[in-house]
Formats: structure tokens, sequence, C-alpha cells
């Protein structure tokens, strides 16, 4: 395989809703942003693949308009697809990998607020059996929190430990949308929104936007002075049926974490895109990540959600504290569809 | 680094209809996959990876409908991804996994692409609305037809060049069993007279609303080698992206389209297409396309494309057939229709195009088109390993 990095990343404050700019409007200054921190501009940039879906813009072909903003003349190699910008990383890495470009821009932004999200990503589930009856995603946690809860392998008091941590870190990072200093025994005390889901333990609904550039082997290395090498990425889906799997572990990102390489040295930081409090707790578990294990120093999906983005997010968030020289491995994960059906998994490591 | 080789060892599509009542979307995409995998001599267990291409969701309703045909593309544990490119989509979604195997990730990816369009009014899904302007126009055909009006004043050509387009399209359809049209009244006064609904694009010259899926499967050298059938061997892929809307651009001969097959021949040593391309898969949607694609991808000199036509230069039995599947405008479930192109050209230098078949056809191009004439996709199969 090809050494590519992550050689910088840009992201907007997550907002609840940005209701002045449009959806390129408010994405341009992320990717001047991030073409401005590598010191490319676009003529230069080999590759440019973008993550997004016309659910949230309610237009169909919405991300056409978008590339417009991006400048995308003389013609240029580029692509799109209907996920949330981490898979659009992916086909850029895959693309690098054939050794005729050495660049890639890759972004990713969606508005929750405009719709009801929650009732929007009802429309995944299968047409014909469930969505008729309208489960929204707060629900659809509720049924995996519950199940954890029956199983024995999680308390609601972990929850609330999960999200007082994960809001008291969004106290550092100026993007992050929801950010508080507030103990799990203040958060045990508040009613179920969603039994058992807390009101706490579920993402703020946010608009939103990240992007960031890729630079294969020497080409990373004139860009940036500590490239973030991904050192194995891979992902997995499983059956959308919530009956077809079990709840309380995700296979997926077990097996896609494998085949990064997860297991072969220990991380400095884990960036996890579980959106609702129980799912930190699942996926620690498949990534092999111990209660001291430093994850969402960000604070994650739960300070900050906007759908299709969240997953990049993480990935750029392990990457700018490896360029900077605060981590020197990581693993990044982003998560597609109900209950974590699919999972891709990220992990990058300094030289030096 | 070295790319592996690639090579499509199946080939499966649905018979593509107005309304494919008779099967869920589930039920469609497997039609198409199963018949793939059926004709690469594999099961579900032999694939690796799943690439999904289709157009807007907003055609069936349904938001990333993918994640919901995980079971039924046999997706469960393995690496499932979704495309999106607009009208390119089919195209981009073969590139993409053909990707995925030349960079040594995978050995043998399934890669499907439809549209059941019946779910919903792809007509007016394909009709934006600009902001602040009384809606001009209806539909794609709407969108195009000035375009088409530009060609034929710059060109000089005569009126009736759509009409042969059409004509020779809906015939070939004739001898592709899977294609959505089989018109056999069709004639050149049945055209001529048909309603005219985006001057001079007539509804007979229009490509139809299709339910269909094509798929394909693709693999390294090791596994294409051991096939029981012939493989089409991938000699090179390109895309482009172009803005809808630039001062620099030609939305009617447009540089993203030449740029692409630039770059396509170049990878796969074409230095005439007229004489080096056997034959020829092309997004046509609307009948004057193919002249005007002609000229885009560098098989006819500029102004020459509608020549071509006249002269029967793309018939079946001429020097440079072109879709001889009967093309998109005899079937279109829009998402499918990119991959239906590649598949099809695949198809041609396997000798597998049954009543379709050119003889002797060694090198085909399939080409891919979508959004304001702005996204491209190529590729070059041969039946010679590169």
């Amino acid at each position: 395989m090809r050494d590519v990095a992550v050689i910088a990343f840009a992201q907007m404050p997550s907002v609840r809703a940005e209701t002045v700019l449009n959806d390129v409007e408010m994405l341009m200054p992320v990717i001047q942003d991030v073409r401005r921190r590598a010191g490319l501009d676009q003529q230069q940039i080999g590759f440019t693949c973008s993550g997004s879906t016309d659910y949230l813009s309610g237009q169909a072909f919405s991300f056409v308009s978008t590339l417009d903003g991006v400048g995308p003349w003389p013609p240029i190699q580029e692509s799109h697809v209907e996920m949330d910008g981490a898979w659009a990383l992916y086909e850029a890495w895959v693309k690098l990998q054939l050794g005729e470009l050495d660049t890639a821009l890759v972004y990713c932004y969606g508005k929750s607020a405009p719709g009801p999200i929650h009732e929007v990503l009802s429309r995944q589930l299968d047409p014909y059996h469930v969505a008729p009856l309208w489960p929204d995603a707060v629900s659809l946690a509720a049924l995996q929190a519950r199940s954890m809860l029956d199983a024995g392998k999680a308390t609601e008091a972990q929850f609330a430990e999960v999200v007082a941590r994960s809001r008291r870190n969004a106290l550092n990072n100026p993007n992050a949308q929801l950010a508080w200093d507030r103990s799990a025994a203040d958060l045990l005390a508040e009613e179920p929104m969603v039994d058992p889901l807390r009101m706490s333990d579920c993402p703020p609904i946010s608009d939103g936007a990240s992007a960031v550039i890729l630079a294969a082997g020497d080409r990373a290395r004139e860009l940036c002075s500590r490239p973030a090498w991904i050192r194995g990425i891979d992902h997995r889906i499983e059956p959308m049926a919530l009956g077809l799997r079990d709840l309380t572990v995700s296979a997926s990102t077990r097996l896609a974490g494998e085949k990064a390489g997860i297991g072969d040295a220990p991380v400095d930081v884990a960036e996890l895109h579980a959106p609702f409090s129980p799912q930190e707790l699942i996926l620690r578990e498949a990534l092999g990540l111990g209660e001291h294990a430093n994850v969402n120093p960000s604070g994650g999906a739960l300070a900050a959600n906007p759908v299709m983005v969240a997953g990049l997010t993480r990935i750029g968030e392990v990457a700018q504290r490896i360029i900077d020289g605060t981590a020197s491995r990581g693993v990044a994960h982003a998560t597609s569809g109900p209950c974590l059906q699919q999972n891709l998994v990220c992990v990058m490591e300094g030289e030096g | 680094m070295a790319k592996e080789r690639v090579a499509v060892v199946g080939v499966g599509q649905t018979q593509h209809q107005a309304t494919r009542g008779d099967v869920s979307m589930a039920g469609l995409v497997r039609e198409a996959a199963s018949r793939a995998l059926t004709d690469a001599g594999m099961t579900w267990q032999d694939i690796d990876a799943v690439v999904v291409g289709k157009a807007p969701d907003f055609f069936e309703g349904i938001m990333m409908p993918e994640l919901y045909l995980a079971d039924a593309l046999g997706a469960n544990g393995k690496p499932l991804f979704r495309v999106h490119t607009a009208g390119s989509v089919g195209g981009s979604t073969a590139i993409v996994a053909a990707q995925l195997v030349q960079a040594g990730i995978h050995e043998r990816v399934l890669t499907v692409a439809f549209e059941k369009q019946s779910e919903s009014e792809a007509m007016w899904a394909l009709s934006m609305p600009i902001p602040f302007q009384p809606p001009l126009h209806a539909g794609a055909g709407g969108y195009f037809a000035p375009h088409i009006r530009s060609y034929m004043a710059r060109s000089n050509a005569p009126d009736h060049i759509g009409i042969l387009v059409a004509l020779k399209d809906r015939t070939n359809a004739l001898a592709n069993p899977y294609a959505h049209l089989h018109e056999h009244e069709i004639t050149f006064d049945s055209i001529k007279d048909s309603l005219m609904l985006w001057d001079p694009v007539r509804y007979a010259e229009t490509c139809p609303s299709s339910d269909g899926a094509c798929a394909m499967v693709l693999a390294n050298e090791a596994v294409a080698d051991r096939a029981d059938k012939p493989v089409a061997w991938i000699k090179g892929t390109a895309m482009r992206s172009e803005p809808t809307m630039s001062a620099d651009r030609d939305p009617v001969l447009p540089r993203g389209g030449s740029d692409c097959a630039a770059d396509v021949y170049r990878q796969a040593g074409i230095t005439d297409p007229r004489r080096d391309v056997d034959c020829v898969e092309m997004y046509v949607p609307f009948s004057w396309f193919e002249p005007m694609w002609l000229e885009n991808l560098h098989f006819a000199p500029s102004g020459d494309g509608w020549r071509y036509v006249e002269d029967g230069v793309t018939q079946m039995d001429g020097d440079l057939p072109v879709n001889m599947s009967g093309g998109v405008l005899s079937s279109n479930p829009i998402g499918a229709s990119g991959m239906l192109r590649f598949a099809e050209a695949a198809l041609q230098v396997r000798g597998q195009a049954g009543e379709h078949q050119v003889d002797g056809a060694r090198t085909a191009v399939g080409h891919a088109y979508g959004g304001g004439s702005q996204f491209f996709a190529m590729w070059v199969v041969g039946s010679d390993k590169p």
C-alpha cells in the first residue's frame, strides 16, 4: 500500500442552525481554510471527493451546486458519495493508492436543522416494513440502549459518565456546539426523554462542515512537517434490521478495526462517532479501548453532530493531534445507518 | 506503484421496464447481481466488497437505500460503498469498483447500479427550481434542448438527424431482450410525427423512464485468468467534472467530456479513436446527443458528428457501431444507465452480446455523463490483456 497521510484539516464551528448562509456558503470558508493550511489551490489538487445527502438539503442533485463553489475549472477529477465524508476520504485514499495522483481534497457538509432530522433519518429504513412506522432515530438508539441494560453490559450511570466526560472535553473545543461541566450524578437526575435515554444522552442537532487534504509519500512530507499517516483504513456493514443483529456489540467495527490494524500498537487517542452515549461503550469494546483510553477529547458527536460530517471530523480531530505533535498514534471511527449498522475505522500515526 | 490488472468477469442486468411491480428494490438489484455472479461462475461468498451506485434518492423516496439493501447484496461483514455522481453514476461506480481491484485492496468486487423510478416521479425530481426565476423547463429534456439547438446552428445539421438516431437505437433494441422499449412498429415517420416535447426533441426521441439494474463482477488478473468465459480487460478509466455555470465552459461540447476521452484513450493506447475503437456504448438520452458526443469524444471532427449519423457510420453494420444495445434511448433506469453502457461494452469484447454483437469487437468504449453535461465517466475495455 502507498503511504498516504492527512496533512490538513478544517471545520466550521457546528451550530444549532445556520439560518443566514446556505449550505454552499456555509461550506466554502472551510474548503478555503483547508486548502490554505495545505498551501494548495484547487488546480494543484489531484482528486476531489465529497460526502453529502440530498435528504438534508431537500433537493435532488444537491452536491452539484456545491461543486460549483469548489471551482472545478479547468475540469477536475472528482467524485461524490451519498455517505458521510469519512467514506469520501476512503474513496480518495483508494484513488491515491493507484499512484497517478498525489493529493486529494475531501469535504462534507450538511444542515440537520431545516427538517426534523430524527424523522428524516427514518427514511433510511426498510421502505416496505419499517419506514411506514416512522421509527425516529432517538427511539432506535433507545432500543439499543435498552439492549445494553438488559444484557447487563452497561448501567445508566455509565451512559451518564460518557456524557459528562464528552461535554466537559468539549469545553476545550472551539468548534463544539454543546459543552458544559456537569456531573454524571446530576445528569442521572434528569427524567428520561425516550426511555432509557435522557436528553443529555442524545446528540445535538447540528449544521456543519469539515474538510481534509490527503497527500501521498514525499508530497505529504513537502506539504506538512508531521503528516498523519494512514496506517490502515477499512469499513464494514451489517444487516439493517435491528432484529438480525446483537445491538450490544458492533461486529462490523470490530472487524474493520482488525483490518485497519488497530491491534498492532497502542493508541494515544481515539475519536469515536457515537451520537448516543451507549454507543461509545459499544465501540470502545469493539476496538479494544480500555477505560483509560483517551476517547473523544473533542467531545465527539455528543458535542457536535452534523450528519454526514461527524465521521470525517473524527478523522480530522485525530489527524490534527498527530500533526500538532500531541499524539503519536490514533484511531478514528465513523458510523452510518441505524444503531451502528455500518462502520469505518482509520488508524493514523505520526513519524518520529 | 504498479496497478493490478482488472477485468470484467461477469455481467448481469434486469428486464428493464416502466414499472417492475413484480419486485421490491431488493428483488430488482438481486436479479441483476445474481445474474452477474452466475455469469462469473461465482457465489455471494466469493465477493470481497460491494460498490453500489444510483442517482438521487428522491427518485425512490428512500434515503441511502443501499443501507437497507445490504442483505440483498450479500454485503454482511463486507465493505459496502455508495457512489452518487448524478447521471454518470453508473459509470463512476464501475470505476470506483475497478480501482479497489487495481489498488490491490480486493480481488473480486461486485458492483451494482439501479433505479426503481416507478416508485417516484422522476421528471419532476429532475426539474430543479432555481430561486427567483420562473420555471423555465420541465424535465431534463427542457434543460438540454437549447444545447441541441445550439449544436444544430453551429454545425448546420439538417433537422432529421435526431430522428435517424432514435430509429437506429430503437431498432437495435429489438435485438436486446433486456431493453425496456421494443417498438416493432417504429419508422422514420412515426418518430417525426410524434409529439414535439422540447423543440427539436420529440417524444419518440426521448429516453423512457425505466425500472432496472445492472451488475458486474470485477476481478484481478489471477482470478480473471481462471475464468471459464472470456473476460473484458479494463484498459483505461477516467472521470472529469466541470461547473454547472461558468463563463469558460461550453455545455454543448464540454471540455470535461473531451478531456475525459483524451485521458482514457491515452491509458488504452488509442491514438485514432475512429480506427482503434470497434464499437461504442455512449450515453444518449435524447437523440441529438449521438452526433454531439461523437465530436466530444474525438470520433468525428468538429461539426461532422451529424454526417456520421446520416452516412450510417454508427449503424450496426457501419464502421463504428454506436449503442448496439439500444442505449439510453431504449432503457433508462437513470442510476443504472451509465453502468449499462460500461457493461454492454464489456459484453461486446467478450463476444457475449448475443443478437446485438458486433462481429470481431475487440476494443469498446463505455461512456456516461450526468448533470448539466458536466460529469463524465468513461472506460475502454478489450479482449486482450493490457
